[in-house]
């Protein structure tokens, strides 16, 4: 497993879906460690029943259906696909329409969906995906094309505490961003990658587990956005100036380098 | 997933496995086809097979990335490039007139020995490459403090006089590995120069590749290219040599600034199109404000805003 996952840290992150797909078919007995492991891009599906779109992950997944958090049914049709207890649902609802106002202030536009299951330890799990599609459709007057996407994904395990007063909260998130421009003077110029953090934090129940929830991604988000843009995009840019000095006089380029 | 292992795809055959190995090879990254390798080897289980993924595969990356290899009697460097490849494994040195015997796998020379008459361009040709080849080098020498450059009369090597056309291709190789830094990436020019006896013109055409990888803790990569298209007059060696070499120098030039601008341009342009700082109230996201939402909610339906 290990060298697997270092493969995956290796190869273009474009190209990650054929390289998990290789994977998968080259150690088929690891094939959920390898799923709940490596994310992919999400793709995104459409709730019929009510007339609203929902992303894709393993965890609303079962046979080839998948469940959409709105009408809470799967697609295609499945009979007893496994579904979250009243309770849990009822959380999970509140938690979608949070979340995709959430989603408009920050994203402006793009998908959200959020999933929940109960766990073992009489507390549950909480998966929120975003995706966000930042083409701008095409190619503008100038025939400069230009295709943006970012994708999250925030699994939070959530255990209350015996006292029923806190409850511990385990966050892994994985962003994964993909930026293209292509024109006649630049080329082509492609910058993609992921990066996933995580975060442990014990917390009163007193506001609620949505409120907790909430703003430890929002935090999260906050600080892989800013550790792509200056820490990983900076590094690549980094590199292309030791290979390549800037002349003398010209500003230098390395970005001034804050703590993740 | 529900149902698993007895349904799931019989066993991979020797040849399905063996190209997946070569397809993980060839996607390494510049610089980290030995860390793939030892991972893939590991996975396929069958050294047999992993031997023969990496002999197809290896001179194929190698190639590609314009591999540098020192020469066994520290003479140069070596270009690993399909521009100079003589014969299996066999990589001409045009500056030094060398042919290096090269172990893909190991990425090393192993052996060296002198150009034979005929695989070098004739004197009337040989004047126009080194010519070139010494205005490239002083270039390089100074744009690129890891870069290595060399010229290979790919076409029309033997013409003994004016009035046939020949073709150099010059490539520029600069390569940076620092894998305790998690960094990685390289900068390949290949330049293609067609003298044209007819019109007394050189045509130029030029592709840069710029790639780069960053992997502490994440994945990330860039990966740029681009062509170019210029001419010159064909004049004798030294004047074509400086035109050539200015040419290249200011495509490359501009190609660099021209990747500067897309970093710069970046914060404010794709990144914010993708996800703001913050939103546009400015503060974070009231999540303890239910009331809020309610209103925010209602407000969005009747805007027609809601998804």
């Amino acid at each position: 497993m290990e060298a697997a996952l270092d493969l995956m840290r290796r190869i273009p992150p474009k190209k990650s879906e054929t390289a998990l797909n290789a994977l998968l078919s080259l150690l088929p007995h690891h094939s959920s460690d390898l799923l709940s492991q490596v994310d992919l891009p999400l793709q995104v599906s459409m709730d019929d029943a009510s007339m609203k779109e929902f992303l894709l992950c393993e965890y609303n997944r079962d046979a080839d259906s998948y469940r959409s958090p709105w009408s809470n049914k799967y697609f295609p049709p499945l009979e007893d696909g496994p579904l979250p207890s009243e309770e849990l649902r009822n959380l999970e609802v509140e938690a979608n329409e949070i979340f995709s106002i959430y989603c408009d202030q920050y994203y402006e536009g793009g998908i959200s969906s959020v999933y929940m299951w109960e766990d073992d330890n009489h507390g549950f799990v909480a998966c929120f995906l975003i995706k966000k599609n930042g083409s701008k459709g095409g190619q503008d007057k100038r025939g400069n094309l230009q295709e943006g996407s970012w994708d999250a994904i925030h699994v939070i395990e959530v255990s209350p505490d015996e006292d029923g007063i806190a409850a511990h909260y385990c966050l892994t998130s994985t962003v994964m961003l993909s930026l293209t421009t292509e024109n006649k003077t630049s080329g082509n110029f492609k910058l993609a990658g992921s990066i996933r953090r995580q975060m442990n934090l014990d917390l009163s129940m007193a506001e609620g587990h949505l409120c907790n929830m909430g703003r430890m991604i929002e935090d999260m988000e906050s600080k892989l956005r800013n550790s792509l843009e200056q820490v990983y995009f900076g590094k690549t840019r980094e590199m292309v100036c030791t290979l390549r000095p800037p002349p003398e006089g010209v500003q230098i380029c390395l970005p001034d380098s804050r703590p993740i | 997933m529900a149902e698993c292992s007895d349904e799931a795809q019989a066993e991979l055959s020797d040849k399905e496995k063996k190209d997946i190995a070569v397809w993980f090879l060839s996607n390494a990254p510049v610089g980290e086809i030995s860390y793939v390798a030892k991972d893939i080897r590991a996975l396929i289980g069958d050294d047999k097979l992993y031997d023969m993924a990496a002999s197809e595969a290896f001179p194929r990356h190698n190639k590609a990335h314009l591999l540098i290899l020192e020469l066994p009697d520290r003479s140069g460097d070596v270009i690993i490039t399909g521009h100079g490849e003589i014969g299996k494994n066999q990589y001409l040195e045009p500056r030094t007139a060398q042919v290096a015997t090269v172990d893909h796998i190991k990425q090393v020379c192993t052996g060296l020995r002198p150009a034979m008459d005929d695989e070098l361009p004739s004197p009337y040709i040989e004047e126009f490459r080194y010519a070139l080849d010494v205005e490239l080098c002083k270039y390089v020498a100074e744009a690129y403090p890891k870069g290595i450059s060399a010229v290979y009369c790919t076409r029309g090597k033997d013409i003994d006089g004016p009035g046939n056309d020949f073709e150099f291709v010059a490539i520029i190789s600069a390569s940076k590995k620092s894998p305790r830094n998690f960094c990685n990436g390289n900068w390949r020019s290949v330049w293609t120069f067609e003298f044209k006896d007819e019109t007394q013109l050189v045509g130029v055409k030029g592709k840069i590749q710029v790639a780069a990888h960053y992997f502490e803790e994440g994945n990330v990569q860039l990966d740029t290219k681009n062509e170019f298209n210029d001419s010159t007059i064909f004049q004798s060696p030294e004047d074509c040599a400086v035109q050539l070499t200015n040419i290249v120098r200011h495509h490359e030039y501009e190609y660099f600034q021209s990747l500067e601008a897309s970093y710069l341009h970046l914060p404010d342009g794709m990144f914010k199109d993708l996800r703001r700082k913050l939103p546009i109230t400015r503060t974070l996201f009231p999540w303890h404000n239910t009331l809020q939402f309610s209103v925010t909610r209602d407000i969005s339906k009747e805007l027609g805003i809601g998804k």
